[in-house]
């Protein structure tokens, strides 16, 4: 079933315990194009973006029905390999959580978790795609000659980049970010925009965010919601400009927030 | 008080509360250096009744090489050897028997369980922590030994084996607790990072948290085995006491600790006899101290980085 989606949800509620956090939420985000997410802490976005790869289970007591299309494919289906989910679906946070071991190791982690699984793999081929990962995220000339030191001595600029390069290496198809930016200084937010924004068209990108300038400037389409609902759902010039609900009008204006 | 440029109004302020606060800062600072007081006096009285002995009648080179304990005899041997092969062996066995299940243990409690079994766990592991040794000491004499010589079909059940499995159990809740202690100290935000990247829980658990807690679980483990080099009474009764080399784990063994514990009560003070038993305890004390001074610097280690 291929209808130009990358991703797509019908039907999604979801449930932290007793708490109702998604209602009935119906999303399909197009393929090769940067989708941001924008509204109000606690309307769900983040929710949203983190039953995309499953990571929300982590959790234990999350309950969702309805269904998530990855690819085409439910990932709530019994046959579906949650490893395989996150392979195709990979995962910026919040704050830049890189591993404890070093640059080289971070950027390789889940390229030798999957592969590994199927075949050895020549030291030549993880010096490419090392190389090759570092490169599309702008940051090979800066680490090149440290690639033994500890991750976590980065800057927290660098270190988001590395977080997004090691996703790189297994070739997913889907990259969920989730407000990416926000535990960085103006000029960090804005060489990662720059870079994410390189990124766009090799990727289907999902990003969380607050910030509407952000939003505005570095996504074709946006999504708007409030209260576990997607309240608007367009490209992005339109949501801005042209909002068709108040409620869209309200929160890109400032109103509430 | 009235004069506020009084420079007597100083004074003034010495009322009851400002003495109530001194004797609490006096109290806490005595009972913040009392630790070190007390370790400093054990280690002053151990030496002090031992040295006499260790730079008079005793020949350093048989303390560490001979099997001949004979303290009694008219012959007299001070060889320590078998003594100290006695407390490695059981503290060997105990470990290779003790670190699996408590590393087993604490990844079970840190990371697989929930809610109320990981509670009730966490109670039960602690709650094994105090029971006296002495009660240990008598499962391995009237549990243990009989199922040993019945399993194993040997004539006696009180060996370094014995002492080893009951040893291994009484060390397993601190190195549990510990262990457990490193892998919480681990960052939920490496285990999600690696869970996001496809990690199943198994490979999260050997390439993320092992490698981030290393040094906690090395510490663990040295402190257990701190624990099993001082422990006295439980190995005094199920080891069987007997001065000997051992060549299988089913042989009765010696501990340092029992022997002190068994012959000190015997001697008169200052005799050669009561010397080398403190000559014992010196040397206990000096591995003990080097045991856990590492444990602690290696767990140092891991807040530097």
């Amino acid at each position: 079933m291929d209808n130009g989606y990358a991703i797509e949800t019908r039907g999604l509620n979801l449930w932290y315990g007793d708490f109702q956090a998604l209602f009935d939420v119906d999303l399909g985000v197009k393929k090769g194009i940067i989708t941001s997410m924008i509204g109000p802490s606690g309307c769900g976005k983040t929710t949203l973006l983190r039953t995309c790869n499953r990571i929300n289970e982590r959790l234990g007591y999350v309950r969702t029905t309805g269904n998530v299309f990855v690819l085409g494919h439910d990932i709530f289906a019994d046959d579906v390999e949650i490893v395989q989910v996150r392979k195709e679906v990979g995962m910026v946070f919040q704050r830049p959580n890189p591993l404890p071991i070093s640059i080289r190791d971070n950027v390789l982690f889940g390229f030798r978790l999957h592969e590994a699984r199927m075949r050895k793999v020549p030291a030549g081929e993880e010096a490419a795609v090392l190389e090759s990962a570092l490169r599309q995220v702008l940051l090979w000339d800066a680490v090149k000659d440290r690639l033994d030191q500890p991750a976590t001595g980065l800057s927290l600029e660098e270190q988001q980049k590395l977080c997004i390069a090691r996703l790189l290496p297994v070739k997913p198809e889907v990259l969920l970010m989730d407000e990416p930016c926000s535990a960085l200084d103006p000029a960090g937010t804005e060489a990662v925009e720059e870079m994410i924004w390189q990124l766009r068209g090799d990727y289907t990108i999902l990003i969380v965010t607050h910030n509407m300038a952000q939003a505005r400037r570095a996504s074709d389409e946006c999504v708007f919601m409030l209260l576990g609902k997607i309240i608007e759902h367009g490209r992005t010039e339109e949501v801005f400009l042209n909002p068709l609900n108040s409620e869209t009008a309200d929160y890109i204006e400032g109103r509430y927030g | 008080m009235s004069h506020p440029r009084d420079r007597t109004g100083v004074m003034d302020r010495r009322d009851l509360a400002w003495y109530a606060d001194r004797c609490a800062q006096v109290l806490i600072f005595a009972g913040g250096i009392s630790a070190i007081v007390f370790i400093i006096g054990i280690f002053v009285f151990v030496t002090r009744e031992g040295l006499g002995f260790v730079f008079g009648p005793l020949d350093l080179g048989q303390f560490f090489s001979s099997i001949e304990w004979r303290p009694t005899s008219d012959n007299p041997g001070y060889g320590a050897l078998a003594l100290m092969v006695g407390t490695l062996s059981v503290t060997g066995l105990a470990m290779l028997f003790s670190v699996p299940l408590s590393l087993g243990a604490a990844l079970y409690i840190g990371e697989f369980a929930k809610g109320k079994t990981r509670e009730a766990l966490k109670i039960l592991v602690e709650m094994l922590a105090a029971i006296p040794s002495v009660v240990w000491g008598f499962v391995g004499m009237s549990i243990m030994n009989p199922l040993i010589i019945q399993v194993f079909d040997v004539p006696v059940g009180l060996s370094a084996l014995n002492a080893g499995i009951i040893l291994g159990l009484m060390a397993a809740p601190i190195m549990t607790t510990i262990a457990e202690d490193a892998l919480k100290a681990v960052p939920d935000s490496y285990r999600e990072a690696a869970e996001a990247l496809g990690a199943t829980r198994w490979e999260v658990i050997l390439k993320v948290v092992i490698p981030a807690s290393k040094n906690g679980l090395v510490a663990a483990v040295l402190l257990g085995v701190g624990r099993g080099f001082g422990e006295t009474m439980a190995v005094l009764m199920a080891t069987g006491h007997s001065i000997n080399i051992p060549t299988s784990p089913f042989d009765g063994v010696r501990a340092l600790t029992a022997t002190i514990a068994s012959e000190l009560g015997d001697t008169a003070t200052g005799s050669p006899h009561y010397g080398s038993l403190f000559t014992l305890g010196i040397f206990l004390f000096v591995v003990t101290f080097l045991i856990n001074l590492t444990a602690d610097l290696v767990v140092k280690g891991i807040r530097k980085k």
